[in-house]
């Protein structure tokens, strides 16, 4: 009888690591999946194109008689954008954290965090439609420009979007910090604001370039929203101008596309996986840096 | 006793798909052409599917002279034009024209330009005009909003007003909705939609002198149109399916599906 039990416990163990294994393997399956399919499909038009035009190139036409397919100013726009969604975003989700983390009342932290959870919950699609509707008609007035639709919408609107994640990520690297390090420097005469940012930012530092480099990952990858207040035209970057980004440069022409331009579109995408790929590595790197120090 | 009962439905099933499929399993029709044109096409298509069941149908979408071209080489049943034909092409082929696709030109409801011609149009967005005032407007730059390349209303647009490839666009959109949207957002702002998509959020300026609607499009007195041309072969038979799909394209209940894709169907 026992060893009939024993039996079937075996059985079931061995159906359900069989499961397990199975569902794992599709999800590795999805990954290799896009992955060489965006290789596959995404190469031949850097070929036809020439990786130095491509990549180098400061003129997009894809319809015209003579196309031209030159992704620089994307790319420069993906990362001018990037980089200014977080000279905005982080000093406001870092000291949101900081703020919400160590110096906020229970009673605050408690309201607050459901509604950062809810910001990270607002599909990209409302953001821009909100950007459209609000923030492009006032940047128009108070710069006094022609179109509101520029780099700097595209800015404040990624900007707000990469709040959760880093306020988040951040609070999290700040509570991990131990206890004593802190007490010890208010043992020793420092009042807290000092102790916070000589102590506890340093130590949670790892954790909090963590946080920055998955607000990148995020800015960079957003289509919807930007799409919708960046105006689009393949412009080289420029603050006020109308701008393209990797990610709208791909979503805007699919649709219609055809041929050569279509396979053009594939080699973006997988510009743009190339680089998300490289954030991921480093935050990976990151991360691991952060765990070994907390032992 | 239950299994013969089975056994005599399956068969049954089996026999109606068969001869289901036998009444339409030489309706086969290939069109090739016009990327515009892929949403009417496309639906028509779907229709006619839908009608004649198991037919089959193919669209090749590869543009407007691909398509005649390949309409004149027989690699296709019909071929697909987004713009008349010219006599030299009339000589070998028949052009059938199945809708017109009107093009308005909005701008923001405050801006006082109602009327403009093709040429200052065109003018407008290859930026030779860069101030409304140019125009007998307010003082205020012109901000040209339109949509992206291998939209079939880009396409169109710019090839009635030969303005192709040199449009200086602040502003590229995908879709009809957001073209609207901006432009009612912005006063110095001028775009294009589509005949059907238009909506009061702002003001359609007439071409010539003369507004759009389905009446003069149709009349053909509104100049930014351009005809969705089913191209055939002259004196040449089409096959069965070819020509039950033509015949089904040109009739009275293909219409709504036409004019659902956003074009005025021809009235014939």
């Amino acid at each position: 009888m026992n060893l009939l039990d024993k039996n079937n416990k075996d059985t079931v163990e061995s159906i359900a690591g069989t499961i397990f294994l199975v569902l794992g393997i599709v999800n590795i399956a999805f990954v290799l999946l896009i992955c060489i399919y965006l290789i596959i499909a995404g190469l031949p038009a850097i070929g036809k194109i020439g990786i130095i035009d491509f990549l180098f190139g400061t003129k997009w036409a894809s319809t015209a008689a003579e196309p031209k397919f030159g992704i620089l100013p994307f790319i420069l726009t993906s990362i001018y954008g990037t980089a200014g969604a977080i000279v905005i975003g982080l000093p406001l989700g870092f000291f949101s954290a900081l703020y919400l983390a160590k110096i906020a009342s229970h009673k605050v932290r408690i309201t607050v965090e459901p509604l950062i959870d809810l910001l990270a919950g607002i599909p990209s699609v409302v953001y821009g439609f909100i950007g459209m509707l609000v923030l492009v008609p006032a940047i128009r007035s108070i710069f006094d420009l022609p179109d509101g639709a520029s780099l700097f919408a595209a800015i404040i609107v990624l900007a707000v979007m990469i709040l959760p994640s880093i306020i988040k990520v951040s609070i999290t690297a700040l509570e991990a910090v131990p206890e004593e390090y802190e007490l010890g420097s208010l043992a020793l005469g420092a009042n807290e604001i000092e102790t916070y940012c000589r102590v506890v930012v340093p130590a949670a530092k790892s954790g909090i370039a963590a946080a920055v480099v998955l607000g990148v990952g995020r800015a960079i990858g957003e289509a919807m929203a930007v799409m919708m207040v960046a105006g689009n035209a393949a412009n080289m970057p420029s603050l006020f101008e109308s701008v393209r980004f990797l990610t709208t440069a791909v979503a805007s022409e699919m649709s219609y596309s055809s041929g050569l331009q279509r396979e053009a579109l594939f080699s973006i995408a997988l510009v743009l996986f190339v680089f998300i790929m490289l954030i991921n590595a480093v935050l990976n790197v990151l991360l691991k840096r952060g765990g070994v120090k907390r032992k | 006793m239950k299994k013969s009962i089975f056994g005599l439905m399956t068969a049954a099933c089996a026999a109606a798909a068969f001869s289901f499929s036998a009444a339409a399993a030489d309706y086969s029709v290939s069109t090739d052409g016009s990327t515009s044109m892929e949403k009417t096409i496309g639906s028509l298509g779907e229709a006619f599917m839908e009608k004649y069941d198991g037919a089959a149908f193919t669209y090749n979408p590869t543009g407007s002279g691909s398509g005649i071209a390949a309409a004149k080489e027989g690699r296709c049943d019909i071929g697909l034009s987004s713009r008349a034909l010219t006599a030299e092409e009339q000589q070998t082929l028949d052009g059938t024209t199945l809708a017109l696709d009107g093009i308005v030109i909005v701008v923001n409801p405050q801006n006082p330009i109602s009327d403009l011609t093709v040429q200052q149009i065109a003018d407008l967005y290859t930026g030779k005009i860069t101030n409304w005032k140019d125009l007998g407007g307010a003082d205020g730059p012109v901000v040209l909003i339109g949509r992206e390349a291998g939209s079939g209303t880009r396409d169109g647009f710019e090839t009635v007003t030969g303005t192709k490839d040199q449009c200086a666009y602040r502003q590229e959109l995908t879709a009809t909705g957001d073209v609207i949207t901006t432009v009612s957002q912005n006063p110095n702002a001028v775009g294009y939609a589509s005949l059907s998509a238009m909506s009061d959020k702002v003001k359609a300026v007439s071409v010539n002198g003369v507004a759009a609607s389905e009446e003069t499009v149709l009349d053909g007195s509104y100049k930014v149109q351009r005809p969705f041309v089913l191209v055939t072969r002259k004196g040449e038979q089409l096959s069965e399916g070819a020509q039950a799909f033509f015949d089904f394209a040109l009739s009275d209940e293909a219409k709504p599906i036409i004019a659902q894709s956003g074009v005025v169907p021809l009235n014939k």
